[in-house]
């Protein structure tokens, strides 16, 4: 494969235009808004970069969209969609909360015990999805999304139980106990001056490590691979492809799992009632997208996620609507998610003028 | 007997104020699927219905123009979809979720950058929104008040329930939108126009979430807000599948599902069963439905997979 080809190949530079058309996109709404996208734009990059402040608060909001990130990525690389990461990270917030509130134990093994009773909440709501799909054919994509808006009720009932729920009204259960919290030591929160500045970024990336060295390092990541490049092939190998499935849709709902810690543990410290879903589950499709499914891609594309969602929150200061952040990750997954076809014409048209030779 | 009876009434009249938009979105739902193509943005659609058909009206005081204009906003939105899916062969659950992001995000940037950075929209005057039916004719609170005072809508989507059905099973279209989503090749050599088709039935599904969408805000909650469309789309994906892909099935769906809404409804917070426990019947159902009756709740065949033609 020769060097341009091998530039037009890649998926960075697929990624790199659907950002900028993302950011077009963007642009265009906020003029026929009455908006100047100079204005929006640069607040959105002095929100995130103006202070070390602000650069803090956006890693704090990078942290669990890699690891949802993370979790899609593992589930794409065995050829399974995790559309349902959005419910295994509330489960596993959830399940966070309430160990980090009922259960009374010294600091670091209460923090351990939260995150293992996430990462277990989380493993379960996946590998359930992954029984349903081995055992009984099931479309995992189908039950994905019943089970993410099972988890949301469940979520809405368990912060109302009398037991862990706020004294004194507000939709919200009581605080997760100082022990069970994961926040940074305060030479850090005072050099930063950002208090929710937490331990999350240190997790996943610590995660994605992990998840990069079971897929490319170990036997196990080789099988899960073959079953996502072809599931025929890989059962001629040998490989058991039920037991795969369920392994990495479970792996996968544990790394959502985390997250919903991360984001309870770390930065909110208590779940409220939802209104609406939060998102985090379906931000993490776009952390993977724009990440290639590669989970060192999933950091970079997680924090650039988590800054324009925190940027985002600062636009109203220029009286531009934050949901213009939507808007542009709306139309990169679009353009990613078109990209491949136009990666076959771009190659094809690169190769006819080579001669038509397809190497 | 007087107290069940109203209390009846109530239940019909919290269920015909639940199952139309649901079936609406279901039905749309069912040209889409069926045609072959996943459509997980109809939640995404219904909301830029909602947003649409509230700002019509706000504008120009008229709430059938609204509801409209906020099914043509769904299919623009369609229009998208088709164009990644079926142009592109873009996977469709991930331009699902693409639309599911640009649509209410658009309705409320569009809401702040139209109102002043406000979020919701402001309440639509009694004559802006969707006429009732019988106005006057019942007393308040009566029987007949809760059953037959309601929008005109709520009925005409069980109308819309026939037409689809017809579509489906007594028009040539109708059959080749069946075959188009079984087995696209085989259509495509009988010189069927897959594309054609498949465009169609997906920015069908778009119109017809968004007149789901929009009467939301034309009828009960009167203006747009963003936590208006919650799930509802979701539960229309859901009643397709436990009404097995038909759209009578998913009429009885989101009838089952409106009721849900109209016991929580009736029973508030009573605290006899949590209304977050109630909320969960649809989708536990759904599971279910999915689980044991796979043979019969049978997936589309072609469904999901792109159809890129032959070189």
């Amino acid at each position: 494969m020769n060097k341009k080809k091998g530039i037009l190949n890649s998926n960075a530079l697929y990624t790199f235009i659907a950002i900028s058309v993302g950011f077009l996109v963007g642009a265009i709404l906020l003029m026929l808004a009455g908006i100047s996208p100079a204005e929006a734009y640069g607040k959105l990059i002095t929100g995130v970069f103006g202070k070390p402040k602000f650069v803090t608060w956006s890693i704090v909001y990078a942290a669990p969209l890699i690891l949802t990130g993370l979790s899609v990525a593992f589930s794409f690389r065995t050829g399974v969609f995790n559309i349902g990461a959005e419910g295994q990270f509330v489960v596993g917030s959830l399940a966070a909360c309430v160990v980090g509130i009922l259960v009374k134990a010294p600091a670091p093994i209460h923090i351990l015990l939260c995150i293992v009773a996430a990462m277990a909440a989380g493993a379960l709501w996946g590998a359930i999805v992954g029984l349903l799909k081995v055992m009984r054919g099931v479309n995992e994509v189908l039950s994905y999304i019943m089970f993410n808006w099972i988890a949301f009720y469940l979520s809405n009932y368990v912060v109302n139980l009398a037991i862990i729920h706020r004294e004194g009204g507000g939709e919200a259960t009581k605080d997760v106990a100082d022990t069970a919290r994961i926040m940074a030591p305060k030479a850090i929160v005072e050099l930063t001056s950002c208090t929710a500045a937490n331990w999350g970024i240190v997790m996943a990336i610590a995660a994605a490590v992990v998840i990069w060295f079971i897929i490319s390092k170990t036997t196990l990541g080789y099988q899960l691979r073959s079953v996502g490049f072809s599931r025929t092939a890989a059962e001629y190998a040998g490989i058991n492809t039920n037991r795969m499935f369920l392994t990495a849709m479970a792996i996968s709902g544990a790394m959502a799992g985390l997250g919903g810690a991360v984001q309870t543990l770390g930065m909110s410290g208590r779940i409220s009632q939802f209104s609406s879903q939060e998102q985090f589950g379906f931000q993490g499709i776009t952390v993977a997208l724009i990440g290639s499914s590669n989970p060192i891609g999933c950091i970079f594309a997680g924090l650039f996620y988590g800054a324009m969602k925190y940027g985002g929150t600062k636009l109203s200061l220029v009286n531009a609507p934050s949901e213009v952040v939507d808007i542009i990750m709306g139309t990169i997954i679009i353009f990613i998610a078109v990209s491949h076809v136009f990666k076959m014409l771009v190659l094809e048209k690169a190769g006819k003028k080579k001669g038509g030779a397809q190497a | 007997m007087n107290v069940l009876i109203k209390d009846l009434g109530l239940l019909i009249n919290a269920m015909l104020i639940a199952t139309p938009p649901l079936l609406f979105a279901a039905l749309g739902s069912c040209f889409s699927e069926r045609s072959g193509v996943v459509n997980i943005g109809i939640e995404g659609m219904m909301t830029i219905g909602a947003f649409t058909g509230a700002v019509v009206a706000y504008f120009t005081g008229n709430g059938w123009l609204g509801f409209l204009c906020g099914g043509l906003a769904g299919a623009a939105f369609g229009l998208l979809h088709a164009v990644a899916c079926i142009s592109y062969g873009a996977d469709q659950t991930i331009s699902g979720t693409a639309i599911n992001f640009l649509a209410p995000g658009l309705a409320v940037f569009l809401c702040k950058a139209l109102f002043e950075n406000s979020s919701d929209s402001p309440a639509l005057d009694t004559a802006a929104k969707l006429p009732k039916m019988f106005n006057g004719v019942f007393k308040a609170g009566s029987f007949g008040y809760n059953v037959l005072n309601t929008y005109p809508v709520a009925y005409l989507c069980f109308v819309l329930v026939l037409v689809v059905w017809f579509v489906f099973y007594k028009t040539k279209f109708g059959m080749r939108l069946r075959a188009v989503g079984e087995h696209p090749q085989a259509c495509a050599t009988l010189g069927i126009n897959v594309f054609r088709i498949r465009y169609i039935c997906v920015i069908v599904s778009g119109f017809l979430a968004g007149l789901g969408g929009a009467y939301v805000t034309l009828s009960t909650v009167s203006q747009f807000r963003p936590s208006v469309i919650v799930g509802q789309g979701f539960i229309a994906i859901a009643a397709v599948i436990f009404g097995n892909f038909k759209p009578q099935g998913a009429m009885k769906a989101c009838l089952l599902f409106g009721l849900c809404n109209g016991v929580k409804a009736l029973l508030g917070s009573g605290n006899v069963v949590s209304p977050h426990l109630i909320s969960m019947i649809p989708y536990l159902v759904t599971i279910l439905a999915l689980v044991f009756f796979v043979g019969a709740s049978r997936v589309p065949a072609a469904n999901g997979k792109p159809f890129l033609k032959a070189k």
